[in-house]
């Protein structure tokens, strides 16, 4: 067995188990991106797998057998001798040909057919205009009808979810932050106590809280507007915001402090001008943490927004989509990929502090 | 122009400090008071706006977060125009205040009101006591329930963190360790209901005469077998196929964490032991796994935390029909869907009681780690 140095398992086991682990992670999303380029009447005829480039049999020859022919004695074509039934069945030639009877007895035909590599399969957008657009689109079937339907209209919930998640990242990290630097650097009475009180408030699961905060916000016709879910967000993030942030600012070095106020500055120029800065990477995974948080959530926009028209987010949409629409997969795809878009954006993009923000966060 | 009384010009220059001062003061008030007015029209203005969709998200998010940090600067400026003595008081108030207000308001408030909801009957009308309870302990759906989520919290915290720590230690000894790592961790960037859609797609089933598009039952039907509706048909254990789901999402999370934590085993040990001639399985469950142990509970108790409240997932794929529902899902189809506030709540409750104390535990070990 081959051993390097300071690696006692051999090489190619670890990377052949780590290839077939991987392939596992891998495959569920790809099918789903695969499947949302494909035509409609592909994905409901063929498995997303069958694109891989594989042989198929492609007809190449078609015979009309002679009527004279006696059928139900042997025959031959194209090189191959067989009776009707094993025609029916197909027969190799030696030069790996394959002759096959379709049809009946007496009018049927004779294809002679080669392996073949499959083409280019087929590719389209069409998957991704239906979910994204608003006004109707026209749908043709398999035997030429046209058929008119509204969209999905997933464009307008991509605008619903960021004019949701922005300002709910935004202002509970702006509040935490205020609260954080607070509670680090100011002296008042019962901060310490404070302080636990709300990082205790962890424990409370979402659940707990969305019943009377809907009451309230029916009594205020607040239900069905952005501003209730940013609200709702920063009330149900800070105490992990808090919590993340203060562990951050309370480390940073008490000279700087101590200098900032001996030059006279207040506490906000100092928090404002000096904090926010210091503390960017402790912002940043937060930020994403948070984002993620409220851009996939789907029980507080369920409960909050509800079912009023032209607020709905893309979580929303797509769970509506998998209840009304279960079967079309063309656009359960490409409507998944579009929910994901953004998100697998960020993280490819800033791996580093979505691997941190995320584990950070994930006690939530 | 000769200074004839130099104490009287100091006097008048006080008074004038002290008179822009509170002109200043006075201004600051009034733009703070327009600002709250134009904040306050603003939200009806953009909620019944009638301009196009994306100028109205945009003025809505600007309005959000602009609106809050300019709430901020107004409420410390008047706090700064306060005396000195008040000022010691006002400035930490306005630092820390909101966040309490919201935090009392979202999770302490209604803790409470939840907690005497549970303690009426279905409409609110009337005081049960402790019935709620009873109907969350005895009643045949809810014990179910429970045994749902044991299954989710046995099935999924344990082949989480078993995949976790077979990819962290393959990983940590391959070339391509970034790269796997990336394609583990990613799923957790998805949406539950996007991932529902991506499994949904794989147990999709079609009658035995077709094609399968989903791959499971394609697999199945051409090892010979029978496509199967994975999940509705074998209950309770079609729970196992929604379970994986949050383990493919989870095992990322861990993957990391036990990756940092291998990392952090001291190489002398594992080599002193490989010298000693102990086989690569033997240092793995003998010196590798007793080290990392604090990491393996805080795992589990974050996916242990994540099982209890799975929402998501169930809804999309079931809805909590094939005797699937969960603990969340449960209370969401009692209160919802069934109209029974009380033993909504109540059940509400009930995860809050189940969550808290792994949640202390976590938070214990959480601080222990060092943080971002």
């Amino acid at each position: 067995m081959a051993m390097s140095k300071g690696n006692p398992f051999p090489r190619v086991f670890v990377n052949t188990v780590l290839v077939v682990l991987c392939l596992l992670w891998l495959i569920p999303t790809l099918g789903l991106f695969v499947s949302s380029f494909r035509p409609r009447d592909q994905i409901m005829s063929s498995g997303w797998w069958t694109i891989i480039p594989h042989q198929v049999w492609a007809t190449t020859e078609q015979l009309t057998p002679d009527p004279s022919i006696d059928r139900n004695g042997e025959m031959t074509f194209a090189g191959a001798t067989g009776t009707f039934e094993q025609f029916r069945q197909g027969v190799d030639t030696p030069d790996g040909k394959h002759v096959i009877w379709i049809g009946n007895k007496r009018a049927g035909t004779v294809q002679v057919q080669e392996r073949q590599w499959s083409g280019l399969p087929p590719f389209t957008l069409q998957n991704y205009h239906d979910v994204l657009a608003g006004k109707n689109v026209t749908i043709q079937s398999e035997n030429g009808e046209e058929a008119i339907r509204k969209g999905e209209d997933m464009s307008d919930a991509f605008i619903n979810s960021m004019a949701v998640t922005f300002p709910a990242v935004v202002i509970p990290i702006l509040m935490a932050a205020f609260a954080a630097y607070g509670f680090a650097w100011m002296r008042f009475p019962g901060r310490k106590l404070v302080f636990a009180l709300m990082v205790a408030l962890l424990v409370v699961p979402l659940q707990i809280a969305l019943v009377p905060v809907l009451s309230d916000y029916v009594h205020l016709k607040l239900n069905g507007t952005y501003m209730s879910v940013w609200l709702a967000h920063t009330g149900f993030g800070l105490p992990l915001a808090v919590y993340l942030l203060y562990n951050y600012i309370s480390s940073l070095p008490r000279e700087i402090m101590e200098a900032a106020i001996v030059d006279g500055a207040s506490h906000f120029k100092i928090f404002w001008r000096l904090v926010l800065p210091l503390s960017t990477p402790a912002l940043a995974s937060f930020a994403i943490f948070q984002f993620l948080w409220v851009w996939n959530d789907y029980l507080v926009a369920l409960i909050f927004i509800g079912n009023v028209p032209g607020v709905q987010v893309l979580t929303m949409r797509l769970a509506d989509m998998v209840g009304s629409r279960g079967s079309d997969w063309h656009l359960l795809t490409a409507g998944g990929f579009v929910s994901m878009i953004l998100p697998l954006a960020i993280f490819f993009s800033l791996q580093r502090f979505f691997v941190r923000g995320l584990t950070a966060g994930s006690v939530k | 122009m000769t200074r004839l009384n130099p104490d009287a010009d100091d006097l008048s220059a006080d008074i004038a400090r002290a008179r822009r001062r509170r002109n200043r003061a006075l201004l600051m008030l009034f733009g703070g008071i327009i600002a709250s007015v134009v904040l306050f029209e603003g939200f009806f203005l953009l909620r019944d706006s009638q301009a196009p969709k994306l100028i109205t998200a945009l003025a809505a998010m600007v309005w959000g977060a602009g609106g809050m940090a300019i709430l901020y600067l107004v409420a410390n400026q008047l706090a700064e125009f306060a005396p000195v003595a008040w000022q010691k008081k006002l400035i930490p108030l306005v630092f820390v205040g909101p966040a309490i207000a919201f935090v009392i308001y979202f999770l302490a408030l209604p803790t409470i009101r939840t907690f005497i909801a549970s303690l009426f009957n279905r409409d609110g009308t009337v005081f049960v006591g402790l019935e709620n309870y009873i109907t969350v302990f005895t009643e045949p759906f809810m014990i179910n329930t429970f045994r749902n989520n044991v299954m989710w919290i046995v099935f999924g915290a344990s082949f989480t963190i078993i995949f976790g720590l077979v990819i962290a230690t393959l990983a940590d000894r391959s070339k391509f360790e970034n790269l796997a790592k990336a394609i583990i961790f990613m799923p957790m960037a998805i949406s539950l209901v996007g991932a529902g859609v991506i499994w949904k797609f794989i147990y999709a089933v079609r009658d035995s005469a077709d094609t399968q598009i989903g791959l499971l039952n394609a697999i199945v039907v051409a090892l010979g077998g029978e496509p199967q509706a994975w999940i509705a048909q074998l209950q309770p254990w079609n729970n196992l196929f929604l379970i994986v789901i949050v383990i493919w999402m989870q095992t990322g999370y861990a993957m990391v964490l036990f990756s940092a934590a291998i990392k952090a085993v001291p190489s002398e040990i594992l080599e002193a032991a490989r010298v000693d001639g102990a086989g690569e399985l033997r240092i793995f469950f003998s010196i590798l796994i007793p080290s990392i142990m604090g990491t393996i509970v805080t795992v589990s108790a974050t996916v242990i935390i994540f099982t209890l409240k799975i929402f998501d997932v169930v809804l999309v794929m079931t809805g909590g029909q094939y005797d699937t529902d969960v603990i969340a899902t449960q209370f969401y189809n009692q209160y919802f869907v069934n109209r029974n506030f009380g033993l909504g709540s109540a059940i509400a409750i009930v995860l809050l009681l189940t969550v808290v104390p792994v949640m202390v535990y976590n938070l214990r070990q959480f601080n222990k780690r060092e943080t971002l």
